[in-house]
């Protein structure tokens, strides 16, 4: 324990040491900024992974866990046996009844969507991108879509195979300058590869930003045309055949189990014979797990980056400790010929090093706090540094002050008196 | 005669030992200082007079013969305990003043009594005080490169006074200063001697200044070649 008479030594070092770095501002902060740096760096890393975090794993999270995409994959990836997919290799209605009837309970739903193709829609002078896609129900509930205004897309409109679209808020912003009353029920026609498609407008959705699309202008989001996946069905090739579909897991089921099981049945059951092809099932979940370690590795290597720079700070903090110790010689053959021990001495300049890597640490930490807000409000997403990341830092810092101070600190402990005192 | 507070018999100091410039500069010396003495030390440069008061300052050791101060026995004492005895039994004074920068002659005359961890309080009173006896209270809160050369002397006299040494060693104390300056300071001396019975061991190169003193040891290539008292206490 450190005693009242102990104690009052480090407060009068530490006072003693705070005006002699106020008497040299300027060399004070040069020898501070490695620190700074360094531990703003951290900070601003932690804040903005954070938020990166946060937004892939909305989004994803968006999509559900509960989701297992099936999709058809080569056996091998031996390209003499490679061959273009043919529709007896595709999935079809009858295999998707078949596994649905299998399962039961255990899959709440498939999800089935058709890409139709990319488009630009011209009004005048205002242009907006667009993506068209037919859905079809469970497909439609798993994006979770808002509805701002009209109907979306209902099972009726499914099976009637209504040639009806739902359209983004940001569409209705850019063609009808947001008047959603004029947009509904009016006709969206978009030109894809040659052919027009059109559509009737029955419901405005609210975009959502996934995070994937910062960075680009408002101007160039390409938002999405969803329509009945019955009539996109009819509008495409081959529109009864599937190279993926996406199944919704039911209540209480194990997602990474049931994506083995059905991969398996699916396997065993179409694709024995197929010489080429099988489906190959992944669940969000796995896919959850994945994005997370992966996002944890990219962050490491941030921090690990960060690290770097505090140590050439650290190592800038001793190498100007040495060089004040030189200049203070004579002042260390006083002190010790006034009656410090080694001990004292050790102390002082530990205790300096100390300070200035827990001054520097601190203005680092709110430099890197300001970086992470400017960085992650760019970026859409709200992001904040753990308060034990930012205790860390401190602790970090003061104990790189240690760490870095002790050999220039050890050095003028020992130093000898008698020379010292005849230092000039 | 009063007590004995310094004793130092047959000091012998050696360099570079066990090689072949081995060379012995002190060569046996002994001397007594009793309390409330000021006794002067004269030598010319290479007489060995910075050795003899490194060893009697505790600065270094002897490389034989006995030390004993106000009744420690010193000559076996670590490097901590020399420290700590230096810290309570020894007032330095230098030539150049070695007050540390930066820091204000207040805090300058706390110092000791830091490293002897006396409480804050003690330490504020009594550096006042002495700051008070040398005259420099009103300027205690200046910084040394505020200071001229006599009024850092002072301060630094002050700062030898404030743990009640059994000696001050004033190295040169004068040797910086112009004739006006010195003279001011040796009278400080005088009046610590005469009036706070104050033991000074001062060691000079300058016989008119050991004149001053009561006693004036003669040093000479490491021997010491006489002892006499000094003309202002002769007549």
């Amino acid at each position: 324990m450190v005693n009242g008479k102990d104690r009052d030594m480090l407060v009068e070092n530490i006072k003693l040491c705070i005006t002699g770095l106020m008497a040299n501002k300027i060399r004070t902060f040069l020898t501070m900024l490695g620190i700074i740096i360094g531990i703003a760096a951290m900070i601003a890393i932690m804040t903005v992974s954070d938020a990166m975090n946060k937004s892939v794993m909305d989004s994803m999270g968006s999509m559900g866990a509960d989701k297992i995409d099936v999709f058809l994959s080569q056996k091998t990836y031996d390209d003499s046996i490679s061959r273009e997919i043919k529709n007896k290799d595709r999935f079809n209605d009858d295999m998707l009844g078949e596994v649905q009837e299998h399962f039961g309970d255990r899959i709440a739903g498939v999800a089935l969507s058709k890409d139709i193709g990319s488009s630009t829609i011209e009004q005048g002078k205002v242009h907006a991108n667009v993506s068209l896609k037919g859905l079809n129900q469970t497909a439609l509930a798993s994006e979770n879509l808002t509805m701002l205004s009209g109907r979306s897309i209902s099972s009726q409109d499914e099976n009637a195979v209504s040639k009806v679209a739902i359209v983004s808020d940001k569409y209705v912003d850019k063609i009808f300058d947001g008047d959603v009353r004029e947009a509904l029920g009016k006709e969206i026609e978009l030109p894809i590869e040659n052919k027009y498609y059109t559509y009737t407008i029955i419901g405005v959705y609210q975009y959502v930003d996934s995070g994937i699309t910062a960075g680009f202008s408002f101007d160039d989001i390409e938002t999405n045309v969803y329509i009945p996946f019955s009539v996109a069905q009819l509008q495409v090739e081959n529109g009864d055949y599937y190279e993926e579909f996406s199944v919704k897991a039911g209540k209480g089921e194990d997602p990474e189990a049931l994506c083995t099981e059905l991969q398996d049945y699916i396997n065993t059951t179409y694709y024995q014979d197929n010489d080429t092809y099988e489906s190959y099932a992944y669940s969000m979940k796995e896919s959850l797990k994945q994005m997370n370690s992966m996002l944890s590795t990219q962050r490491n290597a941030f921090l690990a980056i960060g690290a770097i720079a505090l140590l050439v700070g650290g190592i800038g903090v001793m190498n100007i400790m040495i060089v004040s110790i030189t200049e203070r010689t004579r002042e260390i053959g006083t002190r010790k010929a006034l009656g410090a021990t080694n001990n004292d001495i050790r102390l002082q300049f530990i205790i300096e090093a100390m300070v200035i890597c827990f001054l520097g640490g601190i203005i680092g930490i709110i430099t890197g706090l300001l970086f992470g807000m400017i960085a992650t409000r760019m970026m859409g997403y709200s992001g904040t540094a753990s308060i034990g990341g930012i205790l860390g830092c401190v602790v970090f810092s003061m104990a790189f002050g240690l760490f870095f101070g002790y050999y220039p600190a050890n050095k003028a402990a020992r130093m000898n008196p008698i020379e010292a005192l005849r230092y000039e | 005669m009063s007590q004995i507070i310094m004793h130092a018999g047959n000091i012998r100091k050696s360099f570079n030992i066990g090689t072949e410039n081995e060379l012995e500069v002190l060569h046996g010396i002994d001397i007594q200082v009793h309390k409330g003495e000021f006794v002067s030390i004269v030598g010319t440069s290479g007489s060995g007079k910075s050795t003899f008061m490194n060893i009697l300052g505790l600065l270094d050791r002897p490389t034989s013969g006995s030390y004993e101060l106000n009744g420690i026995d010193v000559s076996k004492a670590r490097d901590d305990e020399l420290s700590h005895i230096r810290n309570r039994e020894i007032g330095f004074v230098f030539q150049t003043y070695n007050l540390i920068p930066r820091t204000d002659a207040l805090r300058n005359v706390e110092l000791p009594m830091l490293y002897a961890r006396i409480p804050e309080k003690e330490r504020r009173e009594r550096a006042e005080m002495l700051l008070e006896l040398v005259g420099m209270k009103e300027r205690m809160n200046h910084t040394p490169d505020e200071l001229s050369g006599g009024q850092k002397q002072r301060v630094a006299i002050a700062r030898a006074l404030v743990n009640h040494p059994s000696l001050i060693l004033a190295d040169e104390p004068t040797g910086a200063l112009d004739s006006n300056t010195g003279r001011i300071v040796m009278d400080l001396f005088h009046k610590l001697h005469e009036e706070n019975g104050i033991t000074i061991v001062l060691i000079t190169h300058s016989q008119e200044l050991a004149e001053e003193t009561e006693r004036v040891v003669t040093l000479k290539d490491g021997v010491i070649l006489g002892e006499r008292k000094g003309q202002r206490y002769a007549g």
